[in-house]
C-alpha cells in the first residue's frame, strides 16, 4: 500500500489506511529513534528545503531533525520580514529555490493554501507544515499516533478539541483525521472561537467546558493566542481561563480518566495548568518525541514519489 | 489571418444579414428575414434580393441578430494601470464578446471625478464600434467625503455614479448623493459591503471557508448595506443601482423594496450564477472576488431574482489584473476576475440552454434595462433607427481559452469551459466586426 | 515500474511478486521478469528437506563457534526471521540453552531508493539485547546478489559492534554482484536468469517447500 498524492498537503481526503500506514511506519522509525545510532541511510542523496515563512522552533527542529535521521540533505530558508519588504513574491523564492535541484520542500506559510499554490510552481514534493487556519497534518498525525499509542486504537474514542478552533490548523487537521479513521470529535470554546458550520463537519459543539469533560476520552487544549483578545474575540484571558482553563480541580471532579494533549508551547495558567500539564495525565511530551517519527514515515513515504509528466 | 488583424472592425457602407432570426421584445419584433443596414442605419427589415445587392453580405441562417448588448459594469483600468487594461483591448474584448457599449468604473489612477476626467474616457474611445460611457465618482478620490461635480460630468457623458471597489460609506453622504443625483437621472450605483463585517475576508464565510480556514467574508456584509441602502432610496426617492448582488438575503430585501415602489434597480454577474464557494477549495485565486462566490442557495435565490424581474441587469464586473496579482498566494491575491469575452457564452450555455431564462429576458437583462437605467439612447431593432446589432450564433460549440483573449488579462476562472453558443458578430456606427 | 516488496508484505499470500521477494534487493532486474508467467520446474526441497538442512547448519555453526556461547541469531525479515527461529530451537535441543533472536528490517537500508518509487513497508526491527562482543549469525532463505546482506550489515553495524558477524542461508543460487560470501550454506542451487526459487514456509505460506520455477 502506498499514500496516493505525492504531497502532504492536509488531513482531508485521507484515506483511514493511509492514515494507518502513515501511523505504522512511524511506530518503526520510533524503534529506529530508541537505537544508539539513530541514523538510517535511507535518503541519502536527496535534499530537503524547510521553507518557513512564520516563525516556527517546534515544527522545523522536528522536521530538520527527522531529515537528518534518514540522512537526507537539509537547508533551512526563513523568511525573514525584508525579504517580504523587498517584494520577492512566494513564487520567484520556490522557483530560485528548486533551480538549485531539490527533492521535497516542507513549507509553513500564514496564507491558507499556500502550499497548494506551491505545488502547482514546483515540482518537488510539498509537504505542509502548517498553512495559517487550514491545516497542519503533520500535528494531526502525531496527535493520532500519540493516542493510538496510549489508547490502544483510535476507533470509538471522543476526543474533544478545545479553545480558539477558528484560528487552528491543528484543530482542522485533527478533525478531518480523526473523522477519518472513525472517532467521535467535539469541540469547545469561546462562541466567537467557533467557525460557523463545523456541524456540518460532523463534529460536537460543547457550548461548557463542564459538559465535555463528562464525555471526552481525550482532550486536546489548544494554545490561546493574546491577539485574539485585542480583536475583540473574547474579554480577557481571566475570563477564558475560568470559562475554559483545564485545572487540576475540574479533572479531578469528573473523576474520569481523561487524555490530555497540547501542540505546546503552553501558556501555563491560562488554558492549561501546570500541574495538569506534568501530570499522569498528560501526553504532551509523547506528542513531541512521536513528532520526529511521524515526520520521519511521511518523508520516507512521499521522498522518491516523482512528478508525473 | 492573425488576431491582431481580425480584431478591428471594419467600416461598411451597404451590409445585409441574410437570413437571420431577427429578435426585439421591445418592438415584438421575432420573425427569419433579411436586414439591410446602409451607413449605419438600418434601411429595411425584410426580403432583399441578395443578386442585386451591392455591398458585403453576412449569412445568417439559424443566427440570431438581437439589438446590441450593453454591460453595464467593467474596470477599463484606464488611466494608471494600462498594463492591466486599456479602453482600447477592453473594448476589443467586449466587441469579441458581443458587446456594443460598455459603462466603466471610475476607481481608475487617477479616479474619474471630474469632467475633464469623464471626457478624456470620450476622447480616447471616440471612434470605436463599442460606446464607453463612463461612470464617475460619487465623491471626489473615491474618499466617500465631498460629492463630486455631478451636473458637470453628466454634460461631460457620465451616465451614473458610483464609488466601485469601494460602498458609499457614509449613510449621511448616500442621502446627499442620491438626493443631488435625482436632478440628473442618473443613477447611484453601490457597492454593498460593510466593511467592519468583512474585514480581511478573502472568500464567503460558512461551511467551505470554516473548512479551509480562511477568513470569511459573511453574506449580511453585502445585506446590511443593501438593506441601508434601501432605506435612503425610499426615504430619499432617488435612483439606486445595487450592484453585483450575490446573496439570497440582498434579493429578498431588493424584492420587497421594490413592492413597496422603491426608485431601485439591482444587477448580478455570470460568475454568482454558475459557480459557489465550492470552487474556492482548489485555491484558485481566479475564484476571488467581491462580492465572494456564495452558495447553492444563494445561485438559487438569484436565478429566481432574474426570472421574477427583482434583478434588472446582467453585467460582468470585468476587473483585470496582472499576472503576478493573481499567481500568488490566495489571502493576498486581488479581487476580481474579467468577464468581457465570457458573459454571454455562460448566459447562454448556463441559463437560456439549461432554460432557466429566455433569450427575450436576456435581451432585457443585458440589452434594454441597462440603457433605461442609465439613461442611455434607445437602441431597437426598426427601420431608420441606428444598427446597433449583435449577432449571436446559439448553435456553435466552442470552448473558453484565456490565451485568446482580446483582454489584456487572463484572470478568469472559466478557462476550458465548453460554451454552446456564442457571439458571431456585432454591429455599431457603421462598423462590423465578426468572430473568425 | 513496481519493485519487490523487499521486506514488506508479510502473509499476504503468494503472488507473483512475494514469490520475487526471495532476495529483495536485487529487485530492480527481476521485477522486469516478474511479469511473465512463471511455472515449477522443480521441486527442490521438501519440509523434511528442510529440516534436515536446518538440523545441519545449526551443527555446523555450533562446532563453528565451539558451542552457544556469545551467540546470537539474527534472521532477516520475512522468511530469515523464522529461519532464525527454528535455528534457535535446535541450538536449544541440542545445547540445552536458549539464545537470543533479533530481527531485522533491512528496509531502510536498501540501496535502491533512488530509483525505485514505491515505498515498501517499514517494519519493525528487534532486537531484545545489546549487540556488542556478541558473536552475530546472520540468516536468510536465499543468498542472491548479496545486495539484501550488505543491507543487513550496515543495520547491523548501527545496533552495536559485534565480535564477528556469520551468514548462514538455506539456499545460494549464485550471481552475486558484490563480494559476499555465506559461511553455512544448506544447498547450492546454480540458476540461470529468469529463473527464481520461492521458499515456502510454514509459518509464512502454511507448508514447508522450496521451488524452482522458470518462464513459461
Amino acid at each position: 500500500m502506498q499514500l496516493k498524492s505525492r504531497h502532504l498537503l492536509g488531513l482531508e481526503g485521507m484515506t483511514k489506511e493511509e492514515i494507518h500506514l502513515i501511523l505504522d511506519t512511524a511506530r518503526s522509525f520510533k524503534k529506529v529513534l530508541e537505537r544508539p545510532i539513530p541514523t538510517v541511510p535511507t535518503l541519502r542523496g536527496k535534499t530537503v528545503v524547510n521553507l518557513f515563512f512564520e516563525p516556527s522552533t517546534r515544527t522545523r527542529f522536528s522536521f530538520e531533525l527527522a531529515e537528518k535521521r534518514l540522512s537526507a540533505d537539509t537547508v533551512n530558508f526563513t523568511a525573514s520580514a525584508s525579504s517580504v519588504l523587498k517584494g520577492e513574491s512566494l513564487k520567484d523564492t520556490i522557483q530560485n529555490i528548486e533551480a538549485m535541484r531539490i527533492d521535497l520542500v516542507v513549507i509553513r506559510h500564514k496564507a491558507e493554501g499556500a502550499p497548494y499554490f506551491l505545488t502547482r510552481c514546483v515540482n518537488a514534493t510539498v509537504i505542509n507544515a502548517g498553512d495559517g487556519a487550514h491545516e497542519h497534518p503533520t500535528q494531526g498525525l502525531l496527535d493520532m499516533m500519540t493516542l493510538r499509542e496510549k489508547m490502544g486504537k483510535l476507533e470509538g474514542l471522543k476526543v474533544v478539541i478545545v479553545g480558539d478552533i477558528e484560528h487552528s490548523r491543528v484543530a482542522r487537521s485533527n478533525i478531518h483525521g480523526l473523522k477519518s479513521v472513525g472517532a467521535q470529535v467535539g469541540v469547545c470554546g469561546p462562541s466567537t472561537l467557533i467557525p460557523r458550520e463545523i456541524e456540518k463537519l460532523g463534529v460536537t459543539v460543547y457550548p461548557h467546558i463542564e459538559d465535555a469533560l463528562q464525555e471526552a476520552d481525550v482532550l486536546n487544549i489548544l494554545r490561546i493566542q493574546l491577539e485574539r483578545q485585542k480583536g475583540g474575540l473574547f474579554p480577557s484571558l481571566r475570563e477564558y481561563r475560568s470559562l475554559f482553563g483545564i485545572t487540576k480541580e475540574r479533572l479531578d471532579r469528573t473523576a474520569r480518566d481523561i487524555t490530555i494533549m497540547h501542540p505546546g508551547p503552553l501558556n501555563r495558567g491560562v488554558e492549561i495548568d501546570s500541574d495538569v500539564a506534568d501530570s499522569d495525565y498528560s501526553v504532551i511530551l509523547n506528542q513531541v518525541t512521536n513528532g520526529v517519527a511521524v515526520r520521519m514515515a511521511v518523508l520516507y513515504l512521499l521522498a522518491g514519489k516523482r512528478a508525473k509528466f | 489571418m492573425s488576431k491582431a488583424q481580425q480584431s478591428y472592425p471594419v467600416q461598411i457602407e451597404q451590409l445585409l444579414l441574410q437570413g437571420g432570426r431577427v429578435l426585439d421584445p421591445q418592438v415584438n419584433l421575432d420573425k427569419v428575414t433579411d436586414v439591410h443596414i446602409m451607413n449605419g442605419k438600418i434601411k429595411k427589415i425584410g426580403k432583399v434580393d441578395a443578386k442585386s445587392f451591392k455591398g458585403q453580405i453576412v449569412d445568417c441562417q439559424d443566427k440570431l441578430i438581437i439589438p446590441g448588448l450593453v454591460d453595464m459594469h467593467v474596470h477599463l483600468r484606464e488611466p494608471g494601470r494600462e498594463d492591466k487594461e486599456t479602453i482600447e483591448t477592453g473594448c476589443r474584448a467586449a466587441m469579441a464578446g458581443g458587446f456594443t457599449a460598455v459603462c466603466c468604473m471610475p476607481n481608475t489612477q487617477p479616479p474619474i471625478d471630474s469632467r475633464s476626467h469623464v471626457e478624456f474616457i470620450k476622447e480616447r474611445s471616440e471612434g470605436f464600434l463599442v460606446d464607453v460611457h463612463p461612470i464617475a465618482a460619487v465623491t471626489k478620490g473615491l474618499q466617500g467625503e465631498e460629492l463630486t461635480e455631478m451636473g458637470d460630468m453628466t454634460d461631460g457623458g457620465a451616465v451614473g455614479f458610483s464609488d466601485d471597489g469601494w460602498p458609499v460609506k457614509q449613510a449621511s453622504l448616500l442621502r446627499r448623493a442620491l438626493e443631488y443625483a435625482k436632478m440628473f437621472g442618473h443613477p447611484i450605483i453601490d457597492h454593498c459591503e460593510e466593511l467592519s463585517l468583512s474585514e480581511d475576508g478573502v472568500m464567503h464565510e460558512g461551511f467551505v471557508s470554516t473548512g479551509l480556514g480562511m477568513k470569511g467574508i459573511p453574506s449580511i456584509s453585502e445585506e446590511i448595506t443593501v438593506a441601508r441602502d434601501l432605506l435612503v432610496a425610499e426615504y430619499t426617492g432617488g435612483p439606486l443601482h445595487i450592484a453585483h448582488v450575490s446573496t439570497k438575503g440582498s434579493v429578498r430585501l431588493i424584492r420587497e423594496a421594490k413592492k413597496r415602489g422603491v426608485s431601485v434597480t439591482a444587477e448580478t454577474c455570470p460568475h454568482y450564477l454558475v459557480l459557489t464557494d465550492e470552487a474556492v477549495r482548489s485555491f484558485n485565486t481566479n475564484m476571488k472576488m467581491k462580492p465572494p462566490l456564495r452558495t447553492d442557495e444563494d445561485q438559487q435565490a438569484l436565478i429566481e431574482a432574474l426570472q421574477d424581474g427583482t434583478i434588472d441587469v446582467i453585467a460582468s464586473d470585468h476587473a483585470p489584473h496582472a499576472i503576478e496579482e493573481k499567481e500568488t498566494e490566495y489571502n493576498t491575491a486581488a479581487f476580481g476576475i474579467i468577464g468581457l469575452e465570457t458573459t454571454l457564452g455562460i448566459v447562454m450555455t448556463h441559463l437560456i440552454a439549461k432554460g432557466l431564462i429566455t433569450l427575450e429576458e436576456m435581451i432585457q437583462k443585458m440589452a434594454v434595462n441597462p440603457r433605461k437605467i442609465l439613461r442611455l439612447a434607445e437602441c431597437s431593432i426598426q427601420v431608420n433607427a441606428s444598427a446597433n446589432l449583435t449577432v449571436l450564433d446559439p448553435n456553435i460549440d466552442w470552448t473558453i481559452d484565456k490565451t485568446t483573449f482580446y483582454s489584456k488579462s487572463r484572470n478568469t476562472p472559466f478557462d476550458g469551459w465548453p460554451m454552446k453558443g456564442g457571439c458571431l458578430g456585432v454591429l455599431n456606427k457603421g462598423q462590423l466586426f465578426l468572430n473568425c | 515500474m513496481t519493485p519487490l516488496n523487499g521486506s514488506g508484505e508479510i502473509g499476504k499470500g503468494l503472488s507473483m511478486k512475494n514469490i520475487l521477494l526471495v532476495d529483495s534487493t536485487g529487485g530492480f532486474l527481476f521485477s522486469k521478469i516478474g511479469k511473465q508467467s512463471m511455472k515449477v520446474k522443480s521441486e527442490l526441497m521438501d519440509g523434511e528437506g528442510i529440516t534436515r538442512t536446518l538440523l545441519r547448519l545449526t551443527h555446523e555453526i555450533l562446532e563453528k563457534n565451539k558451542g552457544a556461547k556469545n551467540l546470537v541469531i539474527v534472521g532477516i525479515r520475512n522468511r530469515g526471521d523464522c529461519l532464525a527461529r527454528r535455528i534457535i530451537k535446535h541450538i536449544e535441543e541440542i545445547e540445552g540453552v536458549q539464545i537470543p533472536l533479533g530481527i531485522l528490517d533491512i528496509t531502510l537500508y536498501r540501496d535502491d531508493f533512488q530509483r525505485i518509487t514505491d515505498r515498501p513497508l517499514v517494519q519493525e526491527t528487534d532486537f531484545p539485547f545489546d549487540l556488542t562482543e556478541k558473536r552475530v549469525v546472520l540468516v536468510d532463505d536465499v543468498l542472491y546478489t548479496g545486495r539484501t546482506i550488505r543491507a543487513a550489515l550496515g543495520a547491523l553495524i548501527d545496533y552495536g559492534r559485534p565480535a564477528l558477524i556469520q551468514l548462514a542461508v538455506l539456499l545460494d543460487r549464485g550471481h552475486r554482484e558484490l563480494p559476499i560470501k555465506a559461511d553455512y550454506v544448506g544447498k547450492n542451487v546454480p540458476t540461470a536468469f529468469g529463473e527464481e526459487i520461492q521458499v515456502k514456509l510454514k509459518e509464512v505460506d502454511g507448508e514447508d517447500k522450496v521451488l524452482l520455477l522458470g518462464p513459461d
